[in-house]
């Protein structure tokens, strides 16, 4: 803490250092600049409204290092008067009073104060001030923020520092940043023919504002404008359009697959108790959230005992997920599923009755509310491929998770002993029983494999939604449709069905709003099953009767 | 599922004994004196009113299910439709003394701002009007899924799963405001029915009778069904469709018509529900509720008569006294039902009363003839 | 085929004395061809045997015939030019056409003697199945059918408690009491002890002229006893048609069942 803060008083005190030296290079006097921005203060503890907007531009171009803190505080209603003295404050956003001009602490009684109010107009005026104040700044984070705030509030006043700023800026971000607040500025304040070259060079960074931006200078060109101007803005515009679009549907198919992996993880093991064996496991939700829960208590358990690594929890908690739902799953099969082959119905229903124990379990023994999985920090943050196409880097790691425990689950099917074993039995059980396989040891195995891949699906599920009690409920009726929907036994039909339904169901949603298409995916399927029972990748023939 | 397709209670005896049951409670409210152990206070009447018409619920899912081996995972959403019809009658009754003291519309269509009575809300300030709806919404909703489902022979688990996402999908649209059912909160508020004021214990106790009396035309209704020749095509239905088929059999349109009449039974049990428990919300449509009554029918027996009514009063009873006295523990002991049914009791309460009676007549152990693997047997593949 | 059928302006139509005829029925599925340009009339009145090897496409046939099965190609018409391809399974079986099918299904939770009142009422129509009952008539048949198939003692007893040989009695039983025309018998005596072998045969033989049978046997004992025309299946088309003798002593047919096993 102390290193900290020694570290922070040398950078405040290199900082002002290089005001100081800014403000002696500037061309006019600087202290003939200070004197009239400690008057321009004076006028703004008068409080008249209408006298301090010429003052707040007085002070941003005195170059005084006070300046910025002050403005800023007057914008965030932190600058405070003393009535008797007219004498001006500053508060710190952490509450700590300060002397307006010095910076220094003061032991001046908060209650004797009264914040300077301001109105709109002036809040805008500042905004603009304080963006061209900062373009100078050393942090570059600050001087980007800077130039994206010019950028949404262009400001004419602020283009010959922006320009200045330009020509001094090195780091490429912020140059382009700079250069947009620029094109900003010009579209809405420049003579028509710059106005016309800002269009085009906005149009190279597609985005939403920028299309109002340049939908707003299209309407404010003259009637008499030229005509090449004219050409100009709206060919810029029709290329944000296409482009936007682009993004737009880009974004949405991102989306649709990110759904689509959340279903075909939760989907998955399904599609190897329901699909491949034919039971009706309606306890498949909770084996998703006991992997979960899993994801939880390694996390807490790493917390505790090796706190550098719990980045890496994951690592542990797919193991442990998956050992947790087997073990259940396994349980829950020789128990009760074992018992009840040949009557699906009562499977259904038994199994039901296994859901609500385990979420009631769970409830009374780990508690109703939700537990908070900590996302690792490499799967936090954004990813642009483009710019303008933002895609969240927790949901590209599900995607390419979900695709991975996928093809694991392909290949265990069709390139070991185990997956062998698994088709033998399910394909013709008597056959395999003389052939000399353990048809109850697979069975039983065959489940507990399903289980656990739902428990690994609670690991990522964990990352994206609530961890509770609940989690499961969420995502069975969901998983049923994904397995019927893409055809019963057939695991490329669980990818497709699951991927087609994550789609349908975004690209439906901005048309029909996220609760009506879903019921209109639902109702969709309802009809769909009824006319393909067999589901979409039906096998035909014989093999279809087994 | 005895094969034993006789019961040993003959129907007449068996009605007057329901029907006994039945007149006990205003028996117990009001001719036994206030003060005495056994009077049954005002505040119970609608309680055991909620049971009757969860009895004829449990009724209506074992005609389908338990004699056509249908297991409908929706039938919450039949039963929530007819009173959502009775709720809609009910709320126009409200008339001007809401909240917000609107002459037409409800208060949450005035809480949404809204300016009209949507038109799917006319007619039911009428008693009569509101009644067809109870019987023709539930009835021509399920008729037309019927329709489509079994045209297309889905059936077994498929057919669950669907009638499941049926209910999942009106209980989202039930939950949106835009609907105009009063979204989240549903219909509730009421004030009298019929010109009654709908709390009054005369009221109630007449509610009561009249659940009463749809149980056991409900029954009536059972009985005579497991006896006409529709009965036994049901039983080969469930036991073989295919065959059943080939011998001439127009499946499809037994099992539309048994389906449909199964939906009307629900539906009527829910009008009758709403009044008597004074609201009705999406909760209803959940797929949990509709797969609760399943049990309620498995715990009783299914394909007798008086097993879904015994299995309804008994569950409900259990969980209006386990969600008082450990509420914790309910979710526990409903699971547990589920499991413990489906593993040694495949035949329910009554299964277990046949079997006593059966020992107790012949003085031997007459070995029940094994329930069998049955047609299933081929949906595990 | 030019005895059997005659093509009019419209459709085809059949000569009075055939009951079933089919021409060129092709089915496949996924590539493998069970039935092949299957051609075969059976007359009014006859009673037919069918053999062939696993997968000669005996059951196929049967599939196509009571509309289990649709076929790729072909024609299949019944008494008077009744084009059966157009009509769904329940159609077919009210036509008269019935059938018994390898695994014995007969309604193990029902009676005997419901079983045989179930298969009496198909066709009757939804109000009839709820308000109506068996007529004198109607109960007088299920009395006679009971005595042909030897299972008058066993009315009140659940099907399920049958054996073996009297489940297909009553399932034969259940075929009689819908008046078939055609009834189509898949390996009737599967299964079944010596005893029940001959009384089945006896039952067979008895019905034979008053209905038209096509039995589907492996049992070549059976098939003999039952002296009736024969015709061979293999792979999916006729190989041979004829007396038992003549088929038997067939070189293309030996070679089929020899070259087998």
């Amino acid at each position: 803490m102390r290193g900290n803060l020694k570290l922070g008083l040398a950078r405040m005190r290199l900082l002002l250092f290089l005001l100081a030296l800014f403000a002696t290079l500037l061309p006019r006097s600087a202290t003939a600049d200070a004197t009239a921005a400690r008057e321009a203060l004076a006028i703004l503890a008068g409080g008249n409204l209408d006298a301090m907007e010429p003052a707040i531009g007085t002070i941003a171009r005195s170059g005084v290092p006070w300046a910025e803190p002050v403005l800023g505080a007057l914008l965030e209603g932190r600058l405070l008067v003393r009535p008797s003295d007219r004498a001006v404050f500053l508060r710190t956003p952490d509450g700590v009073l300060l002397e307006a001009e010095s910076g220094a602490p003061t032991s001046v009684d908060a209650k004797s104060l009264r914040p300077i109010r301001i109105n709109n107009r002036l809040r805008r005026t500042l905004e603009g001030a304080l963006g061209a104040l900062t373009l100078g700044h050393g942090d570059p984070a600050v001087r980007l923020t800077a130039a994206e705030k010019l950028f949404a509030r262009p400001d004419p006043s602020a283009l010959d520092s922006l320009e200045a700023a330009l020509v001094r800026e090195t780091e490429p971000r912020v140059r382009e940043a700079f250069a947009r607040a620029r094109a900003a500025i010009l579209l809405e304040h420049g003579p028509p023919p710059a106005r016309a070259e800002a269009a085009l060079a906005l149009a190279a960074s597609p985005s939403p504002a920028v299309l109002g931006k340049l939908q707003a200078a299209r309407r404010a060109l003259p009637a008499d404008a030229a005509p090449e101007i004219v050409a100009a803005l709206e060919e810029a515009i029709a290329k944000v359009e296409r482009r936007l679009r682009l993004l737009e549907l880009a974004q949405t198919l991102f989306q649709g697959m990110s759904l689509g992996s959340v279903l075909l993880l939760a989907a998955i093991g399904l599609a190897v108790t329901f699909g491949v064996m034919g039971v009706i496991n309606m306890a498949h939700g909770e084996m998703v959230m006991l992997g979960a829960y899993a994801t939880w208590a390694v996390q807490q358990a790493m917390r505790a005992l090796l706190p550098g690594a719990l980045d890496w929890s994951l690592i542990f908690a797919v193991p442990a997920a998956f050992i947790l739902a087997a073990a259940a799953g396994w349980a829950i099969e020789r128990g009760v599923i074992s018992r009840l082959y040949g009557r699906p119905l009562e499977t259904l229903l038994a199994t039901f009755g296994i859901s609500l124990v385990l979420q009631q379990a769970v409830r009374l023994g780990i508690g109703a509310t939700n537990r908070e999985v900590v996302t690792p920090s490499w799967m936090s943050g954004l990813w642009e491929p483009v710019p303008g196409l933002a895609l969240t880097t927790n949901r590209i790691v599900i995607v390419l998770f979900a695709i991975a425990v996928f093809l694991l689950l392909v290949a265990l099917v069709r390139g070991t002993r185990l997956g062998l074993e698994i088709r033998a039995v399910t394909q013709n059980r008597r056959m395999a029983e003389t052939m000399g396989i353990r048809t109850p040891r697979v069975d039983a195995l065959t489940f507990a494999l399903g289980s656990g891949i739902a428990g690994i699906g609670g690991v990522a599920l964990a990352q994206i939604d609530n961890v509770s009690p609940n989690l499961g409920q969420a995502y069975i009726v969901d998983s049923f449709i994904v397995v019927v929907f893409g055809g019963v036994g057939n695991l490329w039909g669980t990818f497709l069905g699951a991927m087609t339904l994550g789609l349908v169901n975004k690209l439906l949603e901005p048309v029909a709003g996220a609760v009506l298409g879903k019921i209109i995916v639902l109702l969709a399927l309802i009809l769909f099953i009824q006319r393909r029972p067999q589901g979409l990748f039906a096998l035909r023939g014989r093999a279809a009767e087994a | 599922m005895t094969a034993a397709p006789r019961s040993p209670l003959r129907p007449a005896l068996m009605l007057s004994l329901v029907g006994c049951a039945i007149l006990l409670v205003p028996i117990l409210n009001r001719l036994v004196p206030e003060g005495s152990a056994l009077h049954l206070e005002d505040r119970f009447v609608p309680l055991f009113g909620k049971y009757l018409a969860y009895a004829v619920l449990a009724v209506s899912l074992d005609l389908i299910w338990g004699r056509a081996g249908i297991l409908s995972l929706g039938h919450g959403a039949f039963f929530a439709l007819g009173g959502y019809a009775m709720g809609m009658y009910l709320m126009r009754q409200i008339g001007p003394r809401g909240v917000y003291a609107h002459p037409v519309l409800p208060d949450f269509m005035v809480f949404l701002n809204w300016q009209e009575l949507p038109w799917y809300w006319y007619g039911f300030d009428r008693f009569w009007f509101a009644m067809i709806m109870v019987v023709l919404v539930p009835g021509t909703l399920a008729f037309l899924f019927g329709w489509f489902a079994f045209r297309s022979r889905v059936s077994g688990v498929y057919f669950s799963i669907i009638t499941q996402a049926l209910t999942f999908a009106l209980m989202l649209a039930f939950f949106r405001n835009e609907m105009g059912f009063g979204g989240n909160n549903g219909l509730t508020d009421f004030k009298d029915i019929l010109g009654f004021p709908i709390t009054a214990p005369d009221t109630r106790l007449a509610l009561y009778l009249a659940t009463g009396l749809l149980l056991l035309l409900a029954l009536v209704v059972a009985i005579h069904l497991r006896r006409s020749p529709l009965g036994r095509l049901l039983v080969a239905i469930r036991d073989g469709e295919a065959r059943a088929r080939f011998l001439g059999h127009d499946t499809l349109k037994a099992k539309l018509f048994v389906w449909t009449l199964s939906a009307v039974l629900a539906g009527l049990a829910g009008a009758l529900y709403v009044p008597q428990v004074g609201i009705i919300n999406p909760s209803e449509f959940s797929p949990a509720a509709s797969i609760e009554i399943a049990i309620w029918v498995a715990v009783g027996g299914r394909d007798t008569i008086l097993g879904p009514v015994v299995g309804s009063l008994l569950v409900n009873g259990m969980k209006t006294w386990l969600t008082g006295a450990a509420p914790e523990l309910w979710l526990f002991v409903l699971g547990g039902l589920f499991v413990l049914v489906t593993l040694v009791l495949p035949d329910g309460l009554v299964g277990i009363g046949r079997a006593l009676a059966r020992r107790f007549k012949t003085g031997s152990s007459a070995a029940p003839i094994e329930a069998g693997p049955g047609p299933m047997e081929a949906a595990r593949g | 085929m030019a005895e059997a059928a005659r093509t009019v302006s419209g459709g085809t139509i059949l000569e009075p004395h055939i009951l079933l005829y089919l021409d060129g029925v092709t089915v496949s599925f996924d590539g493998f061809k069970a039935l092949n340009s299957l051609s075969l009339v059976l007359e009014e009145g006859e009673l037919r045997t069918i053999i062939g090897p696993n997968g000669a496409g005996k059951t196929t046939m049967m599939d196509v015939i009571t509309g289990k099965t649709r076929p790729d190609a072909g024609t299949v018409l019944f008494k008077g030019g009744i084009d059966l391809l157009r009509l769904d399974e329940t159609a077919i079986a009210r036509l008269g056409i019935g059938r018994k099918f390898q695994r014995p299904t007969v309604f193990d939770r029902l009676t005997v003697a419901e079983n045989l009142e179930l298969a009496m009422q198909g066709g009757w129509s939804l109000t009839r199945l709820i308000a109506g009952r068996l007529d004198v008539e109607g109960r007088e048949q299920v009395e006679r059918t009971l005595e042909i198939v030897g299972l008058s003692a066993l009315r009140h007893e659940l099907a399920g408690r049958l054996s073996h040989g009297q489940r297909q009695w009553l399932e034969i039983g259940m075929l009689l009491v819908q008046n078939p025309r055609l009834i189509l018998l898949d390996e009737p005596v599967a299964g079944m002890s010596d005893a029940e072998t001959a009384k089945t045969a006896e039952l067979i033989l008895r019905l034979k002229g008053a209905h038209t049978i096509v039995v589907v046997e492996h049992d070549m004992h059976f098939v003999r006893e039952l002296g009736a025309k024969v015709t061979v299946l293999h792979e999916g088309r006729v190989l041979a048609e004829g007396p038992v003798e003549a088929v038997q002593s067939d070189p293309a047919v030996i070679e089929v069942y020899l070259g087998r096993s």
